[in-house]
């Protein structure tokens, strides 16, 4: 009896809740970690990823501003509830996600499946932010004058995102999770050797409840894509964890020309708790004036 | 013009009641030590709905040991791992939720239209907020690393049975307390139905117990050296009395008491809007409500108006069975609250104020009390300053800001108000000057687990709710 053949996964991009090609038609062989030492990179081939264009990043782009108005607008307790959702969804594909982390980071079986679980509950862990940051980022202010002042956090828009190039997974959702959290809508370039686990993860935030285009996933040359997701002038904010100290300076140079904000690369163990700082990272402060009058001895005067 | 409704019972088949329950100690329903079996009832048909045992001051002792037992894992758990048992429970709860609404309307008498669309989600929604604290203890403002208090004393109130469990344990689990509840008398259902749920959850045996009983066993809770902590909603007078039981021990204590809340409105208020608020201030719950909007301020020169519009729409009440969907106002939670309730408004209209009440016809089986309406009240009647915690609205005029201010803050009480205003500065400078805990402008009786809820003066102190609520379980 002959071993039955798999059947293969075509990956595809995640573009405004749609899994499209490369506008482009290219793509690149991903290959595994451990066979890195092969110069051809063909002795371990996993898939051919798509090689997105800058035109992909234009339109994740649009799907991601489209996206902006609803998922800003939605109240933090249904943000929330979506976040856990997809910690319950990946809850389910454990086994997939483990298997996929190992090749595309050579780990052991146990070590990738230690950070698909670490990834599962920092979903949970920021799914608890959507509806607490604002109490510990916001408040009133004791204004010297009659006027009630309250300060509270609002997203700062879309945020494009250079996911990290080691971590494929773990350290890809620990940079999409708390901007998606506070508010904003994301464009994702994936690690560009390990894109296979963020093209998947698309399959699971499609499954759970989050709104198209909410995050959008590119797998490519952050080199390519990245330039012009940072000189595009509807994205707000750009994350540059995955960048090296070259391209970091290029993108934050070009992120100047709209006055993006812009998180520079820095060592981070994505394993350890990831404290707030993301969080804050995309939020603005808005600050409400409202005149409160007085109580007069003789009467009111308001 | 009247319009006719067709019955629209919701079905009871969905939820399965028990002929009797234990007490859940440890993680497992068990026989009380000696303790007997009380009945609970229907309110709307006083049909008897279950047994419930009454655990005695032993079967406290085997609670508070239990949950003392289970405290040093579950606070050394740490809070990533305490936050995933909560959000299953709080998922489960979604889950269930109808269950738990014909149940809770079923055991307290409240509509079904409340508990499916109010007490319910709400419940729900409580669990998921404190979830997300439990690994976040060290980002709420009480220091780098808080510690929990122990063993948590819980006695809640029948009014909002389910609700009130929540705002008690999820804050209590999430930062680390294992806790001993105690349901009220005439409502023990839904609580006992949430240890099934604890099981579900797969929580640790012993970090959720649950003592159904009488006042003797919330006493026994309350005064037993084993607990760390009290918290009680309920009357001013039983507060009272566990304040001076927790006198001279290291016990925290938080207390969420009674309250006589005004309902002011301004001659710029618009009108239909307020009229829809004082009606779901006073006859939300039947009125059964610690922060009930019981007191209406008017301004003298909007009153006719406002009365006429209040007594149309108070005419439009639906009246009856709790677990039809079209019913606004249900059934008196017990035969003793309908007397207390009975007997303060007759004292309205002996002391000399004015009753209205729309024509309604009341079930002959049950506990019931037509929505009622008082005007000629001055301050010093007795249902202008007692905690009626019934559907009677007790009108008082004023003519200026400062006299409503003065008015509204006349009381032992401080936990709510509303204001109804389209003048924001004139809004905030009132509420600026109110003694109560929560101020509701232009809407009424609005509840998120996000919001600190609790009260000034004799409404008790502490907070249930928001990252406030964290403190009443935190050693800080």
């Amino acid at each position: 009896m002959s071993e039955r053949l798999s059947v293969f996964k075509t990956y595809k991009l995640f573009i405004g809740g749609k899994f499209p090609r490369s506008e482009s038609g290219r793509v690149y062989e991903v290959t595994a970690a451990t066979s890195a030492a092969d110069a051809a990179g063909k002795g371990n081939w996993l898939a051919n990823a798509p090689l997105s264009s800058r035109k992909d990043g234009r339109d994740a782009v649009v799907a991601a501003r489209k996206a902006f108005g609803a998922w800003s607008g939605a109240t933090a307790y249904n943000r929330g509830q979506i976040l856990y959702r997809v910690a319950e969804m990946l809850e389910g594909r454990r086994e997939q996600f483990a298997a996929e982390v190992a090749d595309a980071e050579g780990l052991s079986k146990a070590k990738a499946a230690a950070q698909v679980d670490a990834a599962i509950d920092r979903w949970v862990w920021y799914a608890g932010w959507t509806d607490k940051i604002a109490q510990i980022a916001g408040g009133t202010n004791p204004v010297a004058g009659p006027f009630f002042n309250v300060s509270s956090p609002a997203p700062t828009g879309v945020v494009a995102l250079v996911a990290p190039g080691e971590s494929s997974f773990l350290g890809l959702v620990s940079v999409i999770a708390p901007a998606i959290a506070a508010g904003n809508t994301v464009v994702v370039v994936a690690s560009e050797k390990a894109p296979l686990p963020a093209l998947s993860l698309g399959e699971v935030l499609a499954t759970s409840d989050l709104p198209g285009g909410v995050v959008n996933i590119l797998s490519g040359r952050a080199a390519e894509i990245a330039p012009s997701l940072a000189a595009h002038q509807d994205v707000n904010a750009i994350d540059l964890a995955g960048a090296d100290a070259e391209l970091a300076k290029e993108l934050e140079t070009a992120a100047a020309d709209n006055l993006k904000r812009v998180l520079r690369p820095q060592p981070v163990d994505w394993s350890a708790a990831p404290g707030t700082g993301r969080l804050l990272a995309f939020l603005e402060t808005k600050t409400v004036w409202h005149p409160t009058g007085s109580l007069g001895a003789g009467g009111s005067s308001y | 013009m009247a319009f006719e409704y067709a019955p629209a019972p919701e079905s009871r088949a969905v939820v399965d009641i028990a002929p009797s329950y234990g007490l859940f100690i440890d993680g497992e329903f068990v026989e009380s030590s000696g303790g007997g079996l009380d009945k609970t009832v229907s309110p709307a048909t006083e049909e008897v709905l279950a047994e419930y045992t009454r655990a005695t001051a032993e079967d406290v002792d085997r609670a508070v040991r239990a949950a003392r037992k289970a405290f040093e894992k579950w606070s050394a758990l740490p809070g990533s791992e305490r936050a995933k048992y909560l959000f299953r429970i709080a998922r489960i709860i979604q889950e269930r939720s109808r269950e738990l609404a014909v149940l809770e309307t079923l055991d307290n008498g409240k509509p079904i239209k409340e508990t499916r669309d109010a007490d319910l989600p709400l419940v729900a929604a409580h669990f998921v907020y404190y979830a997300g604290w439990a690994d976040k203890l060290e980002h709420a403002g009480f220091g780098p690393d808080p510690k929990p208090l122990g063993v948590a004393g819980q006695v809640i109130p029948w009014n909002f049975p389910l609700l009130m469990l929540a705002w008690k344990i999820a804050p209590a689990l999430a930062a680390g307390n294992t806790v001993v509840l105690k349901p009220a008398e005439t409502t023990p259902l839904s609580a006992l139905f949430f240890a099934d749920i604890c099981r579900q959850a797969g929580l640790p045996k012993g970090v959720v117990n649950i003592l159904t009983g009488d006042g003797s066993t919330g006493a026994a809770l309350v005064a037993h050296d084993g607990i760390d902590k009290v918290a009680f909603t309920g009357s001013t007078a039983v507060g009272k009395q566990i304040a001076r039981t927790v006198a001279g021990t290291r016990k925290k204590l938080t207390l969420e008491l009674g309250g006589k809340g005004a309902n002011i409105v301004f001659d710029d208020a618009p009108i239909d809007q307020a009229v829809e608020g004082i009606v779901n201030g006073i006859f939300f719950n039947q009125g059964q409500v610690c922060c009930a909007g019981s007191r209406l301020l008017v301004q003298e020169s909007v009153q006719d108006e406002l009365l006429d519009a209040l007594k149309r729409r108070m005419s439009t009440l639906r009246v009856g069975d709790p677990l039809d969907k079209n019913t606004d106002v249900g059934a008196i939670n017990s035969a003793e609250q309908l007397a207390r309730i009975t007997e303060l408004a007759d004292s309205g209209t002996a002391e000399g104020a004015e009753r209205w009440a729309p024509s309604c016809e009341l079930p002959s089986q049950g506990y019931w009390f037509a929505p009622t309406l008082f005007t000629n009240v001055t301050q010093a009647h007795r249902i202008a300053r007692e905690e009626i915690f019934g559907p009677v609205l007790s009108v008082l005029t004023f003519r200026t800001p400062a006299e409503a201010v003065a008015k509204a803050n006349n009381s032992q009480y401080g936990l709510s108000a509303g204001i109804w205003t389209e003048k924001g500065s004139r809004m905030l400078a009132v509420a600026d000057k109110l003694r109560a805990g929560v101020v509701w402008a232009n809407t009424f009786n609005k509840f998120d687990p996000t919001s600190p809820f609790g009260g000034f003066k004799e409404s008790g102190f502490g907070r249930e709710g928001g990252r406030h609520g964290l403190e009443a379980y935190l050693d800080v």
